[in-house]
């Protein structure tokens, strides 16, 4: 069924004022980027979604966790979404937590994660665009460990976090899914500098370079020149979050621009009177609850380990950011001038779109991987 | 959840053991359809057979209560049902416009007699419904219809012109929106259902642009109707059209899920086309999968919405206008992807113009059954509640 279980609306109702309250624009957001905060988000508030079972949504009872799924994690990240609440949230405790699950490594930095303590993320792109296939940093066998030599960029908190999931090549050609092994990089590590990069939307990435970094052979997650699995479990959670995190982007910046549509009046009348803005409205409404659907569908079946689960993961995350896109370019234009200045928030919801819709792979990325997996 | 799995096995079984093997290839054409009723002429003894055991069983109209010939299933089971057919590529044994329309409005406003006639009758397949709504100075402002209903004590008298009657000429009774009062626009309409049979009733084709006549203008020229043929009260008939509109936009949304997935070659929503060399072309296919495996997505979403009473009202609006948008484009992809295979418009080779003659028919999709732009309307006005629309 694609309606929300009674325990995934519990939920819905315990997040929804939670981030609407303490994860709000001006609490968060604006708050970090005004006094210059170099991990772009509070620590405190991080622990706080600990407090709140959120870190571990994930992570299996047995190792502490609520054993949850990616529905229940889309739903906090609706939320996230719709209040541009700036958090650790999609990396660590959905995409990290799906490559680190089920390895030897998992022990070590689950607590941590739960706790609120733990940052992680994933070092991917090696370029201005995604293509996890295309990895071509090296990871050369040395004694009983590996060498590290390459760069990153575009590593989502990457300045901030404790632990690192960087994937590198220990075979194969770039290209190929096979010869990826998928790394353990802790915070510090000897030969890792990070160059902070701060995004249009305030948020901090990393661009990494590792020269010469040395890890043991149990930094590796799974196996040796398999790094593909793990990784795809990280991708696909990662992917499904973001489209849901999109959609509550298109959520909060179409609702602020609809109720705008009913103050806002020129010609002596309200401007949402205008049919031509109606028409506008009415189907942006239609494309984000289309896309509210997909982003579902895909956690749904990701949920359930469904063959189709891939392919819905790229419709999600395609659909989500053109959608999402259109919401905030109408949102900026229905507003007029003030939508333009830095005083508004819709503004913020721009430029939040942009990068999540990068993240993970682009709109494009993913219609073209649309076509792969249809065989076309 | 273990009655669902164990529904779901002897749903397969039964499937299995009565769908007839020819049943379960896909449709070639529209005219595959089994639409019922007293003039129908069946495409084969495996498609009569494939209704008559359906429809006693009740699933033709799976979640229809028992008493009035349907299967009394629960949403859930209905779901499993569908999927089971679908599964088993089982061709869906009846399809009229009394099972998507007329049957949820009797079912909200028939009265006991009415429900157990009627719904049966459709239920069986026998009886092929039409609907008058729309005249010549009535299209998007229906509730201007000037179609006559005079109130002669024991029946009423009925004068006028329906035009865009789908199928009039095939069907067997109408179920017709009529003005019983002038004194209010949308308080002065009622519902009548009477036989195409009458004396009085005629109807005359429309040739569209695809060379086809799916459409006709029927006229009433002095058509006595009973009065216990009245659905809902008299005067009120606006509430009940409404209400079926509701339907017909709910399934006219439908057509947004074209040929299903996983049936093309190329382009998982798109048909069956060949592969794509143009990679401009590819990445236009490419983005209207995206959008159409999303509204896949949203038509499952919104069925399970409906049957749990969480979907807005007005939400069959939105589907309809998004699912015809995306059967037009569709049509535009075929066209594109066909080249000039697909301008032939008669040809052997070209199924007798099927890709032309789809593609001009789709630009109807998004007029009939209320325009687009009527519904982003509906959409403005009852979901985003913006003024003055």
């Amino acid at each position: 069924m694609m309606t929300l279980t009674d325990d995934q609306r519990l939920l819905q109702d315990s997040v929804r004022p939670f981030m609407a309250e303490e994860g709000a624009i001006k609490k968060q957001l604006r708050h970090w980027r005004d006094t210059g905060c170099t991990d772009g988000y509070g620590t405190d508030f991080w622990r706080q979604f600990a407090e709140l079972g959120l870190t571990g949504i994930l992570i299996p009872e047995a190792q502490g966790g609520s054993g949850l799924g990616l529905v229940e994690a889309g739903v906090v990240l609706e939320e996230v979404g719709r209040n541009l609440t700036p958090s650790p949230f999609l990396t660590t405790a959905v995409a990290a937590v799906r490559a680190l699950e089920g390895s030897a490594q998992a022990e070590r930095w689950f607590p941590g994660i739960i706790a609120g303590e733990t940052v992680a993320t994933l070092a991917i792109d090696e370029g201005k665009h995604h293509n996890p296939a295309r990895t071509a940093m090296e990871a050369r066998r040395q004694g009983n460990g590996f060498v590290l030599n390459g760069a990153k960029q575009f590593t989502v908190h990457g300045n901030s976090a404790d632990v690192i999931l960087v994937a590198a090549r220990t075979g194969g050609a770039a290209g190929e899914s096979d010869g990826l092994t998928l790394f353990v990089v802790e915070k510090g590590a000897n030969g890792l500098s990070v160059e902070t990069a701060t995004l249009a939307d305030s948020s901090k990435a990393a661009r990494l370079r590792l020269d010469n970094v040395a890890v043991d052979a149990d930094a590796v997650i799974g196996e040796v020149d398999g790094g593909w699995a793990p990784l795809s479990r990280a991708l696909n959670a990662g992917r499904a979050g973001a489209a849901a995190e999109l959609v509550g982007v298109a959520a909060g910046a179409s609702e602020m621009t609809f109720e705008y549509l009913k103050q806002r009046k020129q010609f002596g009348k309200l401007i949402g009177e205008f049919q031509v803005l109606q028409h506008r409205a009415a189907h942006l409404y239609g494309e984000i609850e289309i896309a509210r659907a997909a982003a579902l569908k895909a956690a749904q079946l990701l949920d359930a380990g469904d063959d189709r689960a891939e392919l819905f993961v790229s419709v999600a995350k395609a659909k989500a950011g053109r959608v999402s896109a259109l919401a905030v370019q109408e949102g900026v234009q229905m507003h007029g001038g003030i939508g333009m200045t830095d005083e508004h928030d819709i503004g913020l919801y721009m430029k939040r779109e942009a990068v999540l819709s990068e993240l993970f792979g682009s709109p494009r990325f993913h219609a073209a991987r649309v076509a792969e997996l249809s065989g076309y | 959840m273990a009655d669902l799995d164990s529904f779901r096995s002897e749903t397969r079984a039964w499937l299995e053991a009565n769908c007839p093997p020819e049943m379960r290839t896909p449709m070639r054409s529209e005219k595959d359809l089994c639409w019922g009723g007293r003039n129908f002429e069946f495409q084969s003894e495996a498609q009569k057979r494939w209704l008559d055991v359906m429809a006693s069983k009740g699933w033709t109209v799976p979640d229809w209560p028992k008493e009035y010939g349907g299967g009394g299933l629960s949403p859930a089971e209905s779901k499993v049902l569908k999927e089971e057919m679908r599964a088993l590529g089982c061709r869906p044994p009846l399809t009229s416009f009394g099972i998507s329309m007329l049957g949820p409005a009797l079912l909200k406003y028939g009265n006991e007699e009415q429900k157990k006639r009627f719904l049966t009758e459709i239920a069986r397949g026998e009886i092929r419904w039409c609907q008058g709504y729309s005249e010549p100075g009535a299209g998007s402002d229906l509730a201007g219809l000037q179609t006559k209903a005079e109130d002669q004590g024991d029946h009423y008298l009925v004068n006028g012109q329906k035009v865009w009657t789908s199928y009039a000429d095939q069907a067997d009774w109408i179920f017709c929106l009529v003005r019983t009062s002038s004194e209010s626009k949308h308080g002065g309409i009622s519902f009548l259902l009477f036989d195409m049979e009458s004396p009085g009733v005629s109807t005359k084709p429309i040739l569209l642009i695809s060379g086809n006549s799916p459409f006709c203008e029927t006229f009433f020229d002095d058509v006595k109707v009973p009065k216990d043929q009245l659905v809902g009260e008299v005067n009120k008939g606006w509430d009940v059209a409404k209400y079926l509109l509701g339907h017909e936009r709910e399934m006219i949304s439908g057509m947004g899920l074209g040929s299903g997935i996983g049936t093309g070659a190329s382009g998982v929503m798109l048909g069956p086309v060949a592969k794509p060399e143009d990679p401009l072309l590819r990445a236009e296919i490419a983005a209207f999968d995206v959008d159409a495996l999303a509204f896949a997505a949203m038509s499952e979403r919104f069925i399970d919405q409906l049957k749990a009473g969480e979907a807005h009202p007005a939400l069959p609006s939105m589907m309809k206008y998004a699912g015809t948008e995306l059967n037009k484009r569709r049509n535009e992809l075929v066209m594109a992807a066909g080249g000039s295979d697909a301008l032939e418009w008669d040809s052997e080779r070209s199924k007798g113009g099927k890709s032309a003659r789809d593609w001009l028919r789709s630009k109807a999709n998004s007029i009939e059954g209320g325009t687009s732009e009527i519904q982003l309307g509906i959409v403005a006005k009852h979901i985003l509640r913006l003024p003055g629309a």
